[in-house]
């Protein structure tokens, strides 16, 4: 604070600025709370809905060890002890892992970066409700017998055969579609957030480590989920129409599922894993009272895990007879991964030695998870070893190895994340006793529950048995882990009833109770504001190195201490250095997060009971609230140009273009598209490689309708440039004429790119590779309708003067997006024209 | 049986204990290798806990010394150069040893069969919901035989299995003799095994395949060359005609319209062979022990032992003529 002279505030002007940020920032009462978009209630709802649904998915986890307690047990019948182990594998992995650190990330991140609020508050809502209904939705399938009961990871044929699975398997791919969604777009504010948003001079290499972590995670995200998304597409085309991606009889193969699913499958561990120790990296600082060692190191391990995670999936397959030498390949990758890993837990302990470690309930959990991580990495390195993993494959060895890496390396870290930051919701500890508690029953029922497993599983018990004979041996084993799975139980209800109990007897305690040196304890839990003021950064752990920067903060000495025109605002800064660039006014409290996110919940309901009417009056719903959405809450013109932010600091309100956080957004999205659409072209030539004539005598889609589609598509994205022209020159005539020449050449695009599999003709339920090329020509239709659509919008903002020369967020991330679709609209066609001639 | 128990409480004993590699038991254990591939794997294991464990001290230890109250402080250089030497050094030396040694086995444990045994001596192996379809070739003048749910292997040698599947994915998995291998619609994989002792061991399906996944099972029992040869003999001429009452009515309630019982009925393909039918462990692929009492209850109620069953419920054929079923099945020797 010495570059700027500061302005001591007078009491009254203090007042008013305080009272301007409550009444902006205020927390909707009555039912409109549900429609709050503010990160710390999106967060704590996210958080106790992923919670509920672990609660929900641990009572099934308990029903299975019931019935595997004895030999011959008939407490549930196979068909529901197959919906409920399923279940529970599906809710654990996509209800709780995986949102549960997109709950933490939203309530903390902004914060701890300094900001107010992350740069898309709506759409966080959005995502969260599409978590809660799709969550809701595949839960209750249960209680109709109608839940997925094929194993969580839905492997076709048997997940393709109707009269096995029912609905179930739709209920699965659907509802886990729609909470992908969810994920996605968790994903993409996060980013955005991190690299946009973080207090001024918190350069990069500063960043709490929580930050770099969330940063490769949400990365992950996007290049993980999507592949999964193509697979769910190519599956539920297979169930719904008869197309045959996974039937070997008419050229599907069902191995193509298993490469998609591991592709997310196990870059998904590594989503999971490394949030929580996202959380480790901030606990462990703290209790040691001293910075972490190796910053660098954790850094460079973190990412180097989040790109190897990418290179293993094929260690899920060791024992499907690919070739021995690609198997080699893999399980040195697997092998590999460890090595960051170890990194990360001896940066840990070189930080613990390095300190004076102050023992407390949230470092009980944290040494806890990592003694059982630990066990379940070494088996991991057993596992990825192929010949040591064809006798562990698929058996309860592999049960243990899993809940040891899952359990250790992330219940327990949330856990103690959930004591750590406990008093940032409430202002209060929870209690040191019942956390101790919960800890040894939790942490002895764990290893009760899952140790033995693993004798079990070379014992010879295969996974998702429903009962085994008496004679056979697993008896004791299973008893004891079923008793250890109960202990394990009351442990986590401990945890549940310190969280829920009554404290408001507790008196309030200070902020800050652990003396902790990052930004997140700056914030008061009774005020929504976030930060009072934005402060600047100049250390890794400021609140330890910049003495009375809470003070500072609190009075409002900092940047951004008031609220102008009614609006929420907070600081965007450049993304290596932090330099503040713009003043960022986000979305307040609405209701059409929700309604948009209910009509998309409508639509993937009614697919799954083949309600077709009910799905496209839902999806047009869908489509005008999102449009209202963005019409009524982004790229607004504000009313002057420039903002004081306090300390001689003057920003612009509006910034188009790489200047602007929408660019970022529209950018990382097509990024994540990009990668679905690589995964569908992935399976496009998979069957070349599997067959010897991958077209099977049909015939293709000829040559001239796809390069037709490709030369209109090209013509459309350069008038599309010289539409972004017209307007940089203020000519909004010519403008809107090429907006309307691009939008007639895309609809003539998309009738030639359907015209080529439709005249000539191609049945897609004969064979895969009509299937598939029919596949590829819809998905490339349906983001020219999207261009369109967005067309149309450019048109109307223009015409409803919300767009000018100076004003086109709108524009530029228009041609943003269409930059990205000619080059899927070019490998389409251009593959589905040209590859059948040459192959 | 006392012997068996005995063992089991021994292994009991030593899990709780912890040490866990000597004394397990089972016919289905690959801690109790009795073939070429499942030994190696378990000298790996056996390897790998002991190295484990001993890195697991040390971590442990290092973190609970870390969290003691009173100690000196490293200094950060100190505690970088642990990083570096604990974090890097040491698992990249590890690891790869580890990762060469288990490169070097897999070619010996699992050599390229499908070049070196001719196509016709492999034995094919089909999963199909839920029970195992074996087909073994014509050999030496023998005639090649199918049979379900039962394998038989000769010691010392080294076979050949062609696995595939009829309608899911299933996984072929004999614990005492070596690792799995996927059978899936479509493909065709090969493994080879080599059993070095001899006894009856049991086998798993080991990817989930539906409603009775747990009841999809088979025994392996390896034999002297001598016995296996006999053994292979006696099946590839089928069983002789007794002329039975139970013999007449398994043909006239239409079980032979999907199971063969060689030598006696026309060849029928679509449930499991029964021929020899007493000679086997089980009835319904692991479902029941083979009990005259056993098949019957079978034969009325399928579903109710082995859910998800494709064969029918006979409950409206008469008591009697099932017992007579039973009597002929369970005679079949």
């Amino acid at each position: 604070m010495t570059e700027v002279a500061i302005r001591e505030l007078s009491p009254e002007d203090f007042e008013a600025q305080e009272r301007e940020l409550r009444e902006v920032w205020r927390t909707p009462s009555g039912w409109r709370y549900w429609t709050s978009v503010n990160n710390t209630q999106i967060g704590l709802w996210y958080g106790a809905a992923a919670f509920t649904f672990m609660l929900f998915a641990g009572l099934l986890a308990l029903l299975v060890r019931v019935q595997l307690a004895v030999p011959e047990n008939d407490f549930l019948s196979a068909d529901v002890f197959n919906q409920a182990f399923t279940l529970h594998g599906t809710v654990m992995m996509f209800l709780f892992a995986v949102p549960i650190f997109e709950a933490v990330a939203i309530y903390l991140l902004p914060s701890m970066l300094g900001a107010r609020e992350l740069p898309f508050p709506r759409l966080s809502a959005f995502g969260f409700w599409s978590f809660a209904i799709g969550g809701v939705f595949v839960c209750g399938s249960i209680f109709f017998g109608a839940a997925p009961n094929t194993g969580w990871f839905m492997y076709p044929p048997l997940a393709t055969d109707k009269e096995y699975s029912g609905i179930g398997a739709d209920i699965w791919l659907l509802g886990l579609s729609f909470i992908e969604v969810a994920s996605i777009a968790a994903a993409v504010e996060l980013i955005v957030g991190i690299m946009k948003c973080r207090a001024p001079g918190m350069r990069i290499n500063m960043m709490p480590l929580f930050a770099w972590y969330l940063l490769i995670v949400a990365g992950m995200i996007l290049f993980a989920f999507p592949p999964l998304i193509a697979g769910d597409i190519l599956f539920e085309m297979e169930r719904m129409f008869d197309w045959p991606f996974f039937d070997a009889e008419r050229g599907g193969d069902p191995l193509l599922w298993q490469h998609l699913f591991w592709i997310f499958g196990h870059p998904e561990v590594y989503i999971i894993f490394l949030p929580a120790i996202a959380i480790m990296a901030m606990i462990v600082p703290t209790f040691a009272q001293r910075p972490i060692v190796g910053y660098s190191w954790i850094v460079l391990a973190a990412v180097g895990t989040g790109f190897l995670s990418f290179g293993l999936w094929v260690h899920h397959m060791f024992t499907t007879g690919l070739p021995q030498i690609s198997l080699a390949f893999f399980s040195a990758a697997s092998e590999a991964v460890a090595i960051p890993t170890g990194v990360q837990i001896f940066v840990f302990i070189a930080t613990l030695l390095a300190g004076r470690v102050i023992f407390s309930v949230p470092m009980l959990f944290g040494a806890g998870g990592l003694a059982i991580f630990v066990i379940g990495g070494l088996t991991g390195v057993m596992v990825a070893l192929v010949p040591f993993d064809w006798q562990a494959h698929d058996t309860y060895f592999v049960v243990a190895h899993l809940h040891y890496v899952l359990i250790g390396g992330m219940l327990f870290p949330v856990v103690a994340g959930i004591y750590y930051y406990y008093p940032l919701i409430d202002a209060r500890r929870l209690s040191d006793r019942l956390g101790k508690i919960a800890f040894w029953l939790m942490f002895t029922g764990f290893n009760v529950a899952f140790f033995p497993m693993h004798l079990s599983g070379l014992r010879g018990m295969p996974r998702r048995v429903f009962t085994y004979p008496a004679e056979i041996g697993w008896d004791w084993f299973n008893l004891v882990s079923t008793v250890g799975a109960f202990i394990f139980a009351a442990g986590v209800a401990v945890v549940v009833i310190d969280v829920v109990r009554p404290k408001h007897r507790q008196p309030k305690q200070e902020m800050n109770p652990w003396n902790a040196g990052t930004l997140e304890w700056i914030s008061e839990p009774e005020e929504a504001w976030g930060v009072r003021s934005i402060p600047i950064i100049k250390s890794r752990y400021p609140i330890w190195d910049q003495p009375g920067l809470l003070e500072d903060i609190k009075a409002g000495r900092y940047y951004l201490p008031d609220a102008q025109d009614g609006a929420r605002e907070t600081l965007v800064t450049s993304v290596l250095d932090a330099r503040p660039v713009q003043c960022l006014r986000v979305g307040g409290t609405s209701i059409l997060t929700m309604v948009a996110a209910c009509s998309l919940g409508g639509v993937f309901v009614a697919l799954t009971f083949h309600w077709w009417i009910a799905t496209l009056v839902c999806a047009l719903l869908t489509l005008a609230a999102i449009i209202t959405w963005l019409w009524t809450g982004t790229a607004e013109i504000p009313r002057s140009d420039m903002r004081d932010i306090g300390l001689g600091k003057t920003l612009p309100l509006y910034n188009s273009g790489p200047q602007s956080v929408g660019w970022w957004g529209m950018f990382i999205t097509m990024a994540g598209d990009s990668t679905a659409y690589a995964s569908l072209m992935f399976g496009y030539f998979f069957y070349w490689t599997i067959h010897d004539d991958f077209t099977a005598g049909h015939s293709g889609p000829g040559i001239a309708w796809p390069l037709l589609a490709v030369v209109l598509f090209v013509l459309a994205w350069l008038v599309m440039l010289l539409a972004r022209r017209a307007n940089a020159a203020d000519h909004p005539g010519p403008m809107r004429a090429a907006l309307m020449v691009s939008a007639f050449l895309t609809v003539g695009g998309c009738m030639a790119g359907l015209a080529g599999p439709h005249l000539n003709p191609m049945d897609p339920t004969t064979h895969v590779y009509p299937a598939i090329v029919w596949v590829v020509a819809i998905w490339t239709v349906v983001h020219g309708a999207v261009a369109i659509i967005m067309q149309l919008y450019c048109l109307a903002r223009s015409v409803a003067g919300r767009m000018s020369a100076r004003h086109d967020m709108d524009l530029q991330n228009v041609v943003l997006y269409w930059h990205f679709f000619v080059i899927t609209a070019i490998t389409s066609f251009g593959v589905l024209g040209l590859f059948p001639a040459v192959r | 049986m006392t012997d068996r128990s005995k063992r089991k409480r021994t292994g009991l004993l030593l899990t709780s204990s912890a040490l866990v590699l000597a004394g397990c038991t089972g016919r289905q254990s690959a801690l109790d290798p009795a073939g070429q591939e499942a030994a190696e794997v378990y000298h790996l294991f056996a390897v790998m806990v002991i190295g484990g464990g001993i890195i697991w001290l040390a971590v442990i230890g290092l973190l609970l010394h870390a969290c003691r109250g009173q100690r000196r402080a490293w200094s950060e250089n100190e505690a970088s150069r642990l990083i570096a030497w604990g974090g890097v050094a040491f698992p990249v030396v590890v690891l790869f040893a580890l990762l060469v040694y288990a490169v070097w086995l897999m070619p010996t444990i699992r050599p390229w069969v499908a070049r070196a045994v001719p196509e016709p001596t492999l034995i094919e192996v089909t999963g199909e919901q839920f029970w195992w379809r074996v087909r073994y070739p014509a050999e030496d003048g023998m005639a090649g035989f199918e049979t379900a749910n039962e394998l038989r292997l000769p010691i010392g040698e080294r076979v050949a299995f062609s696995l595939s599947a009829a309608d899911v994915i299933h996984s072929f998995w004999i614990p005492s003799l070596g690792g799995k291998m996927d059978m899936i619609p479509g493909r065709t994989n090969v493994l080879s095994l080599q059993a070095t002792k001899t006894g009856v061991y049991h086998a798993p399906c080991a990817e989930f395949c539906g409603t009775s996944h747990a009841y999809m099972t088979f025994s392996v029992v390896v034999m002297g060359q001598d016995a296996y040869d006999d053994w292979r003999r006696k099946q590839a001429s089928g069983n002789q005609p007794g002329g039975s009452e139970g013999e007449r009515l398994f043909a006239y309630h239409g079980c032979a319209g999907c199971h063969s019982v060689r030598g006696t009925t026309p060849i029928a393909g679509l449930g499991p062979d029964l021929t020899y039918f007493a000679d086997r462990e089980t009835v319904g692929a692991g479902a029941l022990r083979n009990t005259r009492e056993n098949v019957e209850r079978f034969i009325r109620d399928p579903s109710s032992v082995k859910p998800g069953s494709q064969m029918p419920a006979f409950d409206m054929v008469p008591h009697g003529d099932i017992a007579a079923i039973a009597e002929f099945l369970t005679g079949l020797r």
